[in-house]
């Protein structure tokens, strides 16, 4: 049916979205969102075309750029898989970024101590100590939640700045290195501290890692019964608690694992990039993996590319910053991107129909847009 | 269609309205006629259509197709607003009430009255039309306070304030109890008797018969006759509208009760609100029995399945299961004891919907479906392919999520896992709510087969025929007690009735309560 | 002393909570219609940024705080747009908001960062009040927005409790089914709740700008607007108790600041984590819900509405 005089459009939903509709539209958010940040930039003096370009050589565009987006799609793998891990039941993990400086307060607290430590068991130490670090600070919301039903949502953001605080306080006191005269910077790594790049790439070997995470965590969910649980509990926490699983203990277990998986984000970050611990170690990359999560519908296989397409994103913003141009409007521009995404989701899940309304001979009252849409509904 | 002498205006018509949901045509083509001064039944059973055409008329639903006259001209009726403005008033089976609002505020909400509440003069304003509507609780009063009864008052209160001259009314008397059922009758016929239209949506066929002057009946989406009440009978309208004779009579063989597998004594718990729902209730049930339990709904039933099924914690009290205290025991261990539980809501609580059937034949037998931390999700498919020719379940695909499966076949589903595995003891709470006629046969046969087999079952209900047809005995609960048993052989209606709206078995019958 | 040190921390509480005031107030009216409106951090700070930025321009504090509060209605129609009519999931779409206008007010602030404002609103001593003793110092000795808040707060419970238009409002958060049953829009009524809420936090945000911390400063806000949303729950969505606990966190802000003055060795990193943790500390106690307390949530918080689904 075609809209016409005296149709107008409804929504109907659909009873199972299709999958090629869900890429559609993400495709298109993506594009929307440039444009309409182009239109902002332009509007406020700056050319989009300059920015643009700066953006994609500063990205994909150069072989500099490209490994510089690997390195940071390799964090926000890690915050994303947080989020994801968490959403599975429904948690709304936005510490992802206090969880990740908490590992990276880890593992830094680990080279620290035993810096003449063989390599091999120096960097295992400070995976354990990244992975302790995040856990730590994922478990006091996660427990809050499970034994005491305080929603996780504010606390989890609170205890970001109280973790950026806490880092701040060690790179300005007992971690400061006395050579850079009162910058919040901590002392250099030792060498076994370091993790050893892959091949003779700028990569470091941290994206095994990653990429172990996300083919694990993926196989957890799908294939255990403990992920088979966790997702019940998820989908219908009243099923899980009727089916007798655990939902307090599940629901600390995953907060457990979702801030050790941001943790180790943070050690991979210090040991891998920055090689020392300092103040602004992340760029929000625990704000950027929700939105990765998001958009890849929270499959921790799918939010490997995401993650690569969002890294590319804020490696851009470094580029801004050296020709003089805000990184802010990368920060922006992922904001519109999940908009548009957010906007397109109503298409994914409604079908609009255009239809003729109740009695056509009744001109007085104007065809509105309407909002009303049908479920399953089993008449009765 | 028939027609009395006297002369008789309608006051609507519905002509060919369509109502198309995704998958299932609604209402096909119906036609009604209304008129002034008549209450008129709309019968059918669940999923006949006949919530979805009175959406229609109160102008929730817009139809595909057809038209709708109000004293023969045409009205579109594109929101509620409209069909509200038209002196079209609708009560739904859930109620359109703020809970936390005063009787008074829900009555004017909407209403162009000053825009200044002051407490009093609003309450003043409604008074007069509370005694009409037969409500008793003060209009400064909570809805949460008030008895569900009562509640329908408020609803009937809300139209009568915004002078409706159509009621509509969505199985009202679901949540009553047998005396306030009678009472609410009274009123609806002096309502019609002022010259406006009761619309009676039910499927119980007595109800029907003894308030309305014409029924219409509508099956499977279609309209099948409207009679004049006074010229028909139960067994003719049964006839139309399940499209064959059915049985009125009880299934239940003669059985022999063992011993006691299910004792349950002074329990207490809390609703989800914290207040107190069960209040000391005490029952047992047989090896071999069915222990109806009566009540109107939010006396304390749902919290009492959940505090045995292990999902609700006890506050106080016991409960033993084949004389084993379990009253502290967690879910799983109730369920690896033997108790199987078929909660009220489906999709809420049985069954996940966003999951396949596999994932929730599973559900509660995840240790026999896994091989050390990994799923065996094959053994689990097998199952399920069983289960499902066994019962008869009918889907698209063992993949599809179960929300897309209709009532019966989920309930089907549900009952299929709980049973399989081979229970002791039984909870089933409102097995065949929704449940069309030929779903609810089959039900009750798998309840009266495991009776049968020796499984004690304890039948939660809002059905006083179900009950009747299936209970060895009939418990009744009201306010968290248990307020009386009666053996099925000597039940009668009147006497579960009272003891529903809180008359003790003993106590002296009191006039029935509501106006 | 010790008295003094009392009364110049209140004073401070006043002046640091009233920004926690305006955001929460803004909150409870969104969430009384049912809408949970998590991107208050961003509107607040899009408050901030625009109300400084037309300040500098006009040289009038006054417009700046009007600018300040369209630019919060601004982003809130986003929201609105996004969860009301796109009926998008609530707490991914405040997160999206906020993440979006750190972005945008980082950008559009750029110039300004660390730059004087050329005027701003100063405290004014209110004729009378002021020498009520004790109390006088501490309320009657503030700038003229936190004076705005005085009749704000009340005249919002007021609207909320007392007349027709917040009836219809809380309607529409308990039960919208109800409100479109009774012929309210429930759409309309969302989109006013939360363009308003906006606007409160958008006000709250210029408080910070241009009167309590007179700069621009990126992420100035630091979390309140996080801080306002637990208020909100602190105070059983009543702008009443509202009032009374952004004075109780602002005081506790404001404490931490004074402890250094009388010379307590505690780091500054960790004094500012205090509020964050008094936050997360008051949020604990109050989940152990009274009846009280889960009755005062509005029961549709968070779900969108659409009439012909169940």
């Amino acid at each position: 049916m075609k809209p016409a005089g005296g149709l107008r459009p409804r929504l109907v939903k659909r009873l199972l979205p299709s999958r090629r509709i869900r890429v559609a539209v993400r495709l298109i958010a993506l594009l929307g969102a440039f444009a309409v940040a182009g239109i902002f930039l332009q509007a406020t003096g700056r050319g989009a075309g300059a920015v643009y370009r700066a953006m994609w050589t500063g990205s994909f565009g150069s072989p500099y750029g490209q490994a510089q987006t690997i390195l940071a799609a390799i964090p926000l793998i890690f915050t994303a898989l947080a989020v994801a891990v968490a959403f599975r039941m429904l948690l709304w993990n936005i510490g992802a970024e206090g969880q990740f400086y908490i590992g990276a307060f880890g593992a830094t607290a680990v080279a620290y101590s035993a810096p003449d430590w063989p390599r091999w068991l120096l960097l295992a130490a400070m995976v354990v100590g990244g992975l302790v670090g995040g856990a730590l600070w994922g478990l006091i919301p996660g427990a809050l939640r499970a034994f005491f039903g305080t929603n996780e949502i504010v606390p989890t953001l609170l205890l970001n700045y109280v973790a950026i605080l806490l880092v701040d306080y060690m790179v300005n006191g007992p971690w400061t290195d006395p050579a850079t005269l009162g910058f919040p910077l901590g002392k250099p790594f030792s060498e076994s501290a370091i993790l050893p790049l892959v091949g003779n790439t700028a990569i470091h070997s941290g994206i095994y890692l990653a990429l172990a995470a996300a083919l694990s965590v993926s196989m957890v969910l799908s294939r255990t019964a403990w992920g088979y649980k966790i997702k019940v509990i998820g989908s219908n926490a009243r099923a899980a608690s009727y089916a007798g699983f655990s939902i307090p203990r599940n629901m600390v277990a995953v907060m457990l694992l979702s801030g050790a998986l941001a943790g180790l984000g943070g050690m991979v970050e210090v040991s891998g990039v920055v090689h020392k611990i300092q103040a602004n170690i992340s760029p929000g990359f625990g704000y950027t993996g929700i939105i990765v999560a998001t958009l890849a519908r929270f499959s921790p296989i799918y939010l490997v590319p995401m993650a690569v397409l969002f890294g590319a994103l804020v490696v851009s913003g470094t580029e801004l910053q050296t020709l003089g141009l805000p990184s802010d409007i990368v920060l922006m521009l992922q904001g519109v991107i999940l908009f548009f995404a957010l906007a397109g989701e109503l298409f994914v899940n409604y079908r609009l129909v255009w239809r003729a309304g109740t009695v056509s001979d009744h001109p007085s009252t104007p065809a509105p847009v309407s909002n009303r849409a049908a479920d399953l509904e089993q008449a009765g | 269609m028939p027609r009395g002498g006297a002369p008789v205006t309608s006051a609507i018509e519905l002509r060919g309205i369509v109502k198309r949901f995704p998958g299932v045509v609604a209402n096909s083509n119906i036609d009604l006629e209304l008129r002034h001064g008549e209450v008129h039944a709309l019968l059918g059973e669940n999923g006949a259509g006949k919530s979805t055409l009175m959406s229609v008329l109160a102008g929730i639903y817009q139809p595909d197709a057809g038209s709708i006259l109000i004293d023969g001209e045409p009205i579109a009726l594109r929101s509620p607003r409209d069909a509200i403005q038209a002196g079209i008033a609708m009560v739904h089976q859930h109620f359109r009430l703020v809970k936390p609002f005063t009787v008074a505020e829900n009555v004017l909400l909407g209403a162009r009255t000053s825009w200044l509440l002051s407490p009093g003069r609003l309450e003043a304003e409604v008074a007069d039309l509370a005694q009409q509507a037969g409500l008793k609780a003060s209009p400064s009063a909570r809805i949460w306070q008030l008895s569900v009864g009562e509640q329908q008052r408020v609803e009937i209160l809300k139209a009568l304030y915004r002078k409706a001259r159509v009621l509509i009314l969505d199985e009202p008397t679901a949540v009553l109890t047998p005396q306030e059922a009678e009472a609410l009758f009274v009123t609806l016929r002096s309502m019609a008797a002022d010259g406006r239209t009761v619309v009676f949506v039910s499927h119980k066929l007595s109800e029907v018969m003894s308030v309305a002057d014409r029924i219409t009946v509508l099956r499977g989406g279609k309209h099948v006759g409207t009679l004049e009440t006074a010229s028909t009978d139960e067994h003719r309208l049964a006839h139309l509208m399940v499209g064959r004779d059915i049985a009125f009579e009880s299934a239940r063989a003669p059985g022999e009760a063992g011993e006691i597998v299910l004792r349950v004594d002074d329990l207490h718990a809390l609703s989800d609100l914290g207040l107190p729902a069960v209040r000391g209730a005490s029952l047992s049930v047989r090896a071999g029995e069915i222990l109806g339990l009566a009540g109107v709904a939010g006396n304390g039933q749902r919290e009492l399945a959940e505090a045995l099924a292990g999902t609700r914690p006890p506050t106080r009290g016991r409960i033993e299961l084949y004389g084993a205290d379990l009253t502290r025991a967690s879910a799983r261990r109730r369920i690896e004891a033997g108790l199987a539980y078929v909660p009220e809501d489906r999709l809420g609580t049985g069954l996940v919907g966003a999951m396949d059937a596999t994932a929730n034949v599973m559900l509660k037998s995840l240790s026999k479906h896994r091989r050390g931390p990994l799923l065996d999700y094959r053994s689990a498919a097998r199952r399920t392919k069983d289960l499902v020719e066994q019962f008869g379940i009918k889907m698209s695909s063992l993949d599809a999520p179960v929300r897309l499966m209709s009532g019966g076949n989920l309930q089907k589903l549900l009952l299929a896992r709980e049973l399989s595995s081979s229970p002791r003891v039984v909870i089933a709470a409102h097995p065949t709510a929704g449940l069309d006629v030929g779903a609810t046969e089959a039900v009750h046969e798998l309840l009266l087969e495991q009776r049968a087999s020796g499984v004690g079952i304890l039948l939660i209900s809002e059905d006083l025929d179900e009950l009747l047809m299936l209970s060895d005995r009939i418990a009744v609960m009201y306010e968290g007690e248990i307020a009386g048993e009666v053996s099925a052989d000597d039940a009668d209606l009147e006497r579960i009735g009272l003891m529903m709206g809180g008359t003790g078995a003993d106590a002296p019958p009191m006039a029935a309560g509501g106006g | 002393m010790s008295s003094e040190l009392i009364i110049t921390i209140f004073v401070a509480g006043i002046a640091a909570g009233t920004t926690l005031v305006f955001a929460a107030v803004g909150e409870i009216i969104a969430e009384r219609s049912g809408v949970l409106n998590l991107g208050v951090e961003g509107m607040m700070l899009a408050g901030a940024v625009t109300g400084f930025l037309v300040n500098r321009q006009v040289r009038a504090p006054w417009l700046g705080v009007a600018a300040g509060i369209s630019a919060g209605a601004t982003l809130a129609l986003l929201l609105a747009v996004l969860v009301v009519s796109f009926k998008a999931n609530q707490v991914v779409t405040g997160l999206a908001l906020v993440i979006f206008a750190i972005g945008m007010t980082g950008y559009l602030g750029e110039s300004v960062v660390g730059v004087p404002p050329p005027v701003t609103f100063n405290r004014i001593a209110l004729p009378g009040l002021s020498d009520i003793p004790v109390l006088g110092r501490i309320f009657f000795v503030q700038d003229a927005l936190v004076y705005l808040s005085y009749v704000l707060v009340p005249a919002t419970w007021w609207i909320l409790f007392r007349t027709r238009t917040g009836l219809n409002l809380r309607s529409v958060g308990e039960s919208p089914e109800t409100a479109d049953a009774a012929g309210l829009s429930v759409t309309g009524t969302r989109y006013a709740a939360v363009v308003i809420g906006g606007a409160f936090a958008g006000l709250a945000g210029a408080y910070l700008s241009l009167a309590r911390a007179p700069s621009w400063v990126p992420n100035m806000t630091a979390g309140r607007g996080w801080i306002a949303i637990a208020l909100v729950i602190f105070a059983t969505w009543s702008p009443l108790r509202a009032a009374l606990g952004g004075y109780l966190f602002g005081s506790v802000e404001a404490l931490g600041f004074r402890l250094q003055t009388v010379g307590l060795e505690v780091s500054t990193f960790f004094i500012a984590m205090m509020p964050y943790l008094f936050t997360i500390v008051v949020l604990v106690l109050i989940s152990r819900g009274s009846v009280q307390r889960r009755l005062a949530a509005p029961s549709a918080l968070g779900n969108a509405y659409l009439r012909e689904e169940r």
